[in-house]
């Protein structure tokens, strides 16, 4: 690894509320090289925060504050509004959780994807077009053609998943954030999904920041693996190595799962320790 | 204890006519945790709410406890047969408290000694007495389960339909409430259907399974030969190798038409 | 959020009413007020609000004490007629040689009742209609809402007029008139609400528990209805009173002598030019309490209606 992709130095994510300050993120640090690097935690753990810090999508009145937030040797935090709008979407791309509510239900998938593509590219509406179907080749759909021109609430949520990735594809991103990108969907729809991410990380050498709360996926999918717990990482692996993690929770969240394999009854719970969280 | 024959299930008429269910038929004894398997509209959470009421028959029997039942059903029936939902944020009343929540079955149904009765729900599914008039809104996602199951069992029915009780919850969370699923069942000889994409979960949970696909019936198979993925079925298989996670080798081996 | 630092522990009576574990079925309904109150008393603007509602309703049930002469019979036609206000007649006299201050003092107790009456007569029918409508579908839904869109398509003050005609004018027939009218409304508010609710899984839950139709109704759906409907109703209370001191000032809602506050800013029409304050000083009435209720209702809706809220 040369020089990192992103990195990440003491991020902190404050709200501050009327009962008090939360905080979200406290002193997340990584660094991120063209490689899938996933991100795993239990609702409240801050994953989706630190990943929205990133792009600058912190909702208000959220704060966000670093030691060092920098892309490609970009600082984040100071650059210029104009900067961050043609990284946003161009270099740094995002995928949500559900593309229901991430595609405009008034344009045909085509014109968004093409709308993408022009924002932040120089290029004719033949070319974009071009590209737009391309794109939607790229990310398996049956017939291109077909889907350009359909509305978000005509096709599948595993239809409506890819063209969404294929939106935040056509700039060609350095970074993909993914935010639980699969969880609104089937098993076997999800797999596909992943495999198309897989192939672009590995085809493009984009960098992936993989976000989810699914353990097993996580290990199964990624190269490295962040664990939060209350606003910080706990631990830091190989994904490969998950299963010798020291840290207690990550221990936990693993052997709570039921698996096929194994049949343990009871399932062992998660007694939280409160030290986790110092 | 619950008998499905040939049953049907179909919404809209017309152009908008749609089968949800067709042709499903198990059976199930007194006793035993039987699952539903598939991804979404496979008409696996239709079949549950068909037996309970929430959805049309449209054809076939449903038959509990021997007794053919009834459109609507009667008293009796919700006496025996209780349902657990998947979203513990959805099916709790916002402006009830606990108290009120549990105390609700017992008023309909005439029940005497409600203040005994809803002390011993809330132990039952492992919370104190401190939790009794708090509203849904002070209680976690785990908690609100452990209500909504406190309120299914509080009638003493024999049957419980559980559609995805956990794919709502965090994972360790998860755990809790299977455990507590998995003792309740023991303690106090329930039936238990259970609905989930999960098959881990059903697996953990359930002797038998039928696993669904856009509305039919696939496969009858039992937890333990999904354990040794012995399934006839190239779907059933394929469910398997998914619920294993990301496989970096064979490419092919999911692609299912979506 | 798992990472949130403990929060100061209040003490005393805050500290029970925030309790997370409340102990009684009372305290918890009190702490969800308490709770209620606080997001309430944070807006201002609501609070004058509350405040203008609070002195109306006191100086209706005071106006024995407050008003020092009496609002029906006048002074000496000769010497205190039209006098401009001053220390002995605070908002002057009227034509009839009245103290104008007294008679709004009086008029007040006219304004309340119409208000608490055409609340409770319109409130409770539209919330029945709307949510019985709502929840029920198919023709009763049909048909209770062909009734209510008949009802919404008569102008209020016609109608107002029209029933006057009929049944002779008088404040109470005035005030059956406003109600007749302001129900449909409510009751679309309801059904709406009814819609979003009908489908939760909370009220398949409790159907599954075996209730009955009425019991899931009144127990589940109106509650969540009602919060909106109250808002609704508060907003209402202007255009209320205007409608009743519009019908006052035809001379079609309260009859002379009484001190209602649109008859008298009738009356006070003939000297508008010379005596201003016959007219101006029960208009002020009018426009404080209306304005009154409007920021009541702005606040309540901030503090009840669920989709304003978080």
């Amino acid at each position: 690894m040369t020089k990192p992709l992103l990195e990440v130095e003491d991020l902190r994510v404050r709200f501050h509320l009327r009962t008090g300050t939360v905080e979200a993120v406290r002193g997340v640090s990584f660094q991120l090289g063209r490689e899938r690097l996933g991100i795993v935690g239990e609702s409240g753990s801050g994953k989706s925060q630190t990943g929205r810090a990133i792009l600058g999508l912190t909702p208000p009145p959220g704060e966000v504050t670093a030691g060092r937030l920098a892309f490609d040797g970009i600082d984040l935090l100071t650059a210029s509004r104009r900067t961050l709008r043609t990284l946003r979407g161009g270099r740094i791309s995002m995928v949500m959780q559900d593309p229901k509510y991430s595609l405009n239900p008034v344009m045909t998938i085509g014109e968004q994807i093409i709308e993408a593509y022009q924002a932040h590219a120089k290029a004719g509406r033949g070319e974009a077009r071009d590209r737009a179907l391309a794109m939607l080749e790229a990310v398996k759909m049956r017939d291109p053609g077909r889907v350009f021109a359909l509305y978000p609430h005509e096709v599948s949520g595993g239809m409506g998943q890819r063209a969404m990735i294929a939106m935040m594809l056509v700039t060609e991103p350095d970074l993909l954030i993914a935010d639980e990108p699969t969880s609104a969907l089937d098993v076997t729809v999800s797999m596909e999904i992943l495999r198309i991410l897989d192939e672009l990380v590995s085809e493009r050498g984009m960098g992936l920041i993989f976000i989810s709360h699914d353990l097993k996926l996580v290990s199964s999918f990624c190269d490295r693996v962040l664990v939060m717990y209350a606003g910080r990482v706990v631990e830091e692996l190989e994904a490969k190595h998950l299963r010798e993690a020291k840290h207690p929770y990550t221990q936990g969240l693993m052997s709570c799962l039921p698996t096929l394999a194994n049949d343990v009854r009871p399932l062992p719970t998660l007694n939280r320790d409160p030290a986790w969280a110092q | 204890m619950l008998d499905i024959q040939n049953l049907h299930v179909v919404f809209g008429t017309g152009r908008l006519r749609v089968e949800a269910v067709k042709n499903v038929s198990f059976h199930v004894a007194a006793g035993e945790s039987y699952g539903l398997v598939g991804e979404s509209g496979s008409g696996k959470s239709t079949v549950l709410r068909a037996i309970c009421g929430l959805a049309p028959i449209s054809d076939g029997r449903v038959s509990v406890d021997g007794r053919e039942v009834t459109t609507p059903r009667g008293k009796d029936f919700y006496r025996t047969v209780q349902m657990v939902f998947q979203d513990p944020y959805a099916s709790l009343h916002p402006r009830h408290t606990v108290d009120r929540i549990l105390s609700e079955p017992l008023a309909i149904h005439g029940e005497k000694d409600a203040e005994a009765r809803i002390l011993q729900a809330l132990r039952e599914v492992g919370l104190g007495s401190s939790f009794r008039f708090r509203y849904p809104h002070q209680l976690s996602g785990g908690q609100r389960q452990r209500i909504a199951i406190a309120r299914a069992l509080i009638l003493r029915p024999k049957v419980l339909l559980l559609d995805e009780p956990t794919s709502a919850l965090d994972a360790s969370v998860q755990a809790e409430i299977l455990n507590l699923l998995d003792e309740l069942r023991r303690k106090m000889g329930l039936t238990y259907i259970l609905v989930s994409h999960d098959l881990a979960v059903v697996a953990h949970l359930c002797e038998r399974l039928l696993v669904m696909r856009h509305g039919e019936a696939i496969e009858e198979t039992s937890a333990a030969a999904l354990r040794t993925s012995q399934a006839s079925n190239s779907y059933t298989q394929s469910l398997i190798q998914a619920s294993q996670g990301y496989s970096r080798a064979a490419p092919d081996s999911t692609s299912i038409a979506v | 959020m798992a990472g949130a630092p403990p929060l100061p522990q209040p003490s005393g009576l805050r500290a029970w009413l925030l309790s997370p574990e409340p102990g009684s079925r009372s305290q918890a309904r009190l702490g969800r007020f308490y709770l209620g109150w606080r997001a309430f008393s944070r807006n201002p603007l609501a609070v004058v609000g509350l405040g203008v509602v609070i002195l109306l309703i006191l100086v209706a049930i005071f106006a024995d004490v407050i008003a020092p002469y009496s609002p029906i019979a006048g002074g000496d036609l000769r010497t205190q007629r039209l006098l401009p206000p001053s220390e002995t007649y605070w908002f002057g006299t009227d034509d009839q040689a009245r103290d104008i201050f007294s008679r709004v003092v009086y008029g007040s107790r006219i304004t309340l009742f119409v208000v608490v009456l055409v609340a409770l007569i319109a409130t409770p029918i539209g919330l029945l209609v709307g949510t019985v409508s709502g929840y029920l579908g198919g023709w009763v839904d049909t048909v209770l809402m062909r009734i209510t869109d008949i009802f919404l398509a008569f102008p209020r003050l016609i109608l107002a007029l029209a029933f006057v005609a009929a049944l002779g004018p008088g404040i109470e027939n005035a005030i059956i008139a406003i109600a007749i009218t302001s129900w449909p409304p409510y009751a679309r508010i309801a059904r709406a609400e009814t819609l979003t609710i009908r489908n939760s899984d909370f009220i398949a839950a409790v159907k599954l528990q075996g209730a009955s139709t009425p019991r899931i109704i009144l127990g589940h759906v109106v509650p969540l209805c009602i919060s909106s409907l109250i808002v609704r109703v508060t907003l209402d209370m202007a255009g209320i009173i205007l409608t009743a001191a519009g019908l006052g000032f035809l001379g079609l809602g309260a009859q002379p002598p009484m001190p209602e506050w649109g008859a008298m800013v009738a009356t006070g029409r003939n000297y508008l030019i010379d005596q201003w304050w016959v007219a101006a000083m029960p208009g002020l009435a009018i426009f404080v309490v209306s304005l009154g209720f409007n920021l009541l209702g702005d606040g309540l809706r901030d503090v009840l209606d669920p989709k304003a809220a978080k």
